[in-house]
């Protein structure tokens, strides 16, 4: 007996067994399909962060104000008070590694246009902020440093205002006067929409710091100072910059406290690295439990059909079939039903993982990795549970086999 | 007179934990081409012991069984193998089909593992189920047919292989006495072109088919009896 009439007794024993087939592959098939996807989004996710954050700015720190602290007699004071100034960003011009600085005050509030309105994100900033930030005109022009030295009533706006107000993406809006709560501001540019997916990102209103001050905040307060390093390797000769800049500015004692916080881009994405990693590794244990879940199933169908399989196999042995031909029949059984049950898996979870990110906003990552360790696994489950009983019952007495139960 | 099988003193003995039973106790029997035999028997007096020994399906304690001239106890098992499939065709009292499988397939199987072509093997199991008047049934499933029709594919599946002996054990024991009558005619028509049948039974009206009688009791043989030849068979 050749190997081909093995594959057409194995084909028909899958035939002839629809129901056990279809289950044993529906476990391979679960198993493959959910590593895949699992690994996918986790991938996807962390790819996505990772570009977000770099997306935000290149070779950027953020100051943000803080409390002081002080200590006298033994107790450690703080003082809570907004720390930052417009001169502040002014001393931090200085630095050798700053290339650009850009302050930021912010509030929320209610946007304008004849009948159209929408609430967003209002941001007073300088000049400096489109290049700071990464930013690109879509239409129309930022403001320059003589506009916000002067403050002037002008406005960038992200894309999505522009839809909220507009009804569409219309370049009609440049030179349009809108309301930001009640105050007029004339549109003069429109950002391209972000690139990163955060979606808040296109939903804000940019205007001359002093205006914002003037008109919406009411303070000399500045929430947050943008600084653009000169290069990433000079990311930490920047930190140390701003820190002894401010503290001068600042005028605190060598006992005292930063009354600051610097938040670097670095830090983020490390943080944010760990964070997706252990999300990673999270989906991957769902999908390692799913793989165990379709192995069990695999193995229970197997199980189970033993008694089925044994007598069957007394049957073959009675009417003459070797011990060579009653495991390669098996062998080949498990392997073609692996085989189809992997392809299946695969474009299952390729599938899934292609309407994943249709979801999730982001694309999900198919790797090859996972798809080899899925299908690997699911195989040699069904491969070894397939043939181990079948080794079993082959080197019975057929009378053994036949009287099996 | 060409004798097929030889029994020497097979002693059969089943261990169960502690419990020893005695199937088998030094049985000696020849069977001779083209005998049609009979093993008759109160329940456990060793008969199916005996049948499977015979099928090379079960090996004995102790003693010699030689089929067509060939010590079976020292046969390797691919050999085992091929004396089962050609030189043995054995039925159940449960006919034994493979399921959701076809009465052509499950007669072509014995053929498969013979290494006979494909379209040789068709033929030939088509001829079978021909010979057992099954050629309307051949694409039909065992749980599509009647007992009867189950257990005429099974002694299609036994004699396609052209075997020296054809063993049955208890064939029409699931039967009723209709279809019994047609498997003992096919028999019947096995034995008259030549075959060499052992089949064993409870009922006398089934012996009486035969031309020879084994008795067994508590795993010997009682009584070993020929029967006068008639020529038709009887009603
Ligand atoms: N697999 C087995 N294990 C233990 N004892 C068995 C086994 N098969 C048969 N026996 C015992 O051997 C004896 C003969 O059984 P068997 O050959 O089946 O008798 P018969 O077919 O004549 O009814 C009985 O006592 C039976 O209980
Ligand atoms: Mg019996």
């Amino acid at each position: 007996m050749n190997i081909a009439e093995s594959i057409r007794i194995a084909l028909k024993a899958i035939w002839a067994n629809k129901v056990r087939s279809f289950l044993t592959m529906l476990g391979i098939i679960i198993g493959v399909g959910a590593v895949i996807i699992m690994v996918a989004i986790g991938n996807g996710a962390s790819k996505n962060i990772t570009e977000q954050i770099q997306g935000l700015g290149s070779n950027l720190l953020t100051v943000y104000a803080g409390y002081s602290y002080y200590e006298g007699e033994g107790v450690r004071v703080m003082r809570s008070a907004p720390t930052l100034s417009l001169d502040d960003a002014a001393a931090l011009e200085q630095g050798e590694h700053i290339q650009a600085v850009a302050p930021l005050v912010n509030t929320y509030g209610e946007v304008v246009l004849g009948s159209g309105n929408t609430q967003g994100s209002i941001y007073g900033t300088t000049a400096a902020y489109l290049k700071v930030r990464n930013k690109e005109m879509q239409w129309g022009r930022f403001f320059t440093d003589q506009e916000v030295a002067d403050y002037k009533r002008v406005a960038v706006v992200g894309s999505r205002v522009v839809e909220s107000i507009m009804g569409s993406m219309d370049p009609g809006i440049i030179g349009r006067s809108i309301k930001i709560e009640n105050v007029p501001f004339q549109v003069i540019g429109v950002l391209k929409g972000s690139s990163t997916g955060f979606y808040y990102e296109d939903d804000i209103i940019l205007i001359p710091i002093t205006a914002a001050q003037l008109r919406l905040t009411g303070s000399k307060e500045v929430q947050e100072i943008n600084v653009q390093a000169v290069s990433a390797e000079a990311m930490q000769s920047a930190q140390e910059e701003i820190t002894s800049l401010l503290r001068k500015a600042h005028k605190l004692a060598p006992d005292q406290g930063n009354d600051f916080e610097i938040s670097n881009q670095e830090d983020i994405l490390k943080a944010m690295e760990e964070a997706t990693r252990t999300m990673t590794m999270l989906l991957g244990g769902i999908a390692a439990i799913s793989l165990l879940v379709g192995g069990i199933g695999i193995m229970n169908i197997m199980l189970v059909s033993v008694t089925e399989r044994t007598r069957e196999i007394g049957i073959r042995k009675a009417i003459g079939a070797r011990e060579s031909n009653i495991l390669g029949q098996f062998l080949i059984e498990a392997v073609i039903l692996s085989v189809i049950g992997g392809g299946v898996g695969i474009l299952f979870g390729w599938g899934g993982s292609a309407l994943a990110s249709r979801f999730l906003g982001f694309p999900a990552v198919v790797t090859v990795s996972s798809v080899v360790l899925a299908v690997t696994f699911s195989a040699l489950i069904g491969i070894v549970f397939g043939v181990f009983p079948a080794r079993k019952a082959s080197v019975l007495n057929p009378i053994e086999s036949l009287r099996y139960e | 007179m060409l004798v097929v099988i030889t029994l020497q003193g097979i002693t059969k003995i089943y261990r169960t934990g502690e419990v020893e039973v005695t199937a088998l106790q030094g049985i000696n029997l020849h069977i001779a081409r083209g005998e049609f035999v009979a093993i008759m028997g109160p329940s456990g007096s060793g008969k199916s012991t005996m049948m499977n020994i015979l099928g090379c399906l079960d090996t004995p304690t102790a003693g010699e069984y030689i089929l067509d001239g060939v010590k079976v106890a020292q046969a390797s098992r691919k050999a085992l193998a091929a004396m089962r499939n050609k030189k043995l065709g054995f039925i159940f009292q449960g006919f034994n089909l493979l399921p959701r499988t076809t009465a052509l397939e499950n007669v072509e199987l014995p053929l498969i593992y013979a290494g006979v072509k494909r379209k040789e093997r068709r033929e030939k199991a088509i001829e079978a189920l021909k010979a057992v008047g099954l050629e309307e049934r051949i694409r039909h499933k065992p749980q599509e047919l009647s007992g009867g029709q189950q257990q005429r594919v099974a002694i299609a599946r036994a004699l396609v292989t052209g075997p020296s002996v054809i063993l049955a054990d208890e064939p029409t024991g699931n039967l009723d006495s209709r279809s019994s009558e047609d498997v003992m005619a096919i028999f019947q028509k096995l034995h008259e072109q030549g075959n060499t049948i052992v089949i064993v039974t409870h009922e006398p009206d089934i012996a009486a088919y035969t031309r020879r009688i084994v008795r067994f009791k508590d795993g010997r043989i009682e009584q070993d009896e020929a029967l006068a030849k008639s020529e038709e068979a009887p009603a």
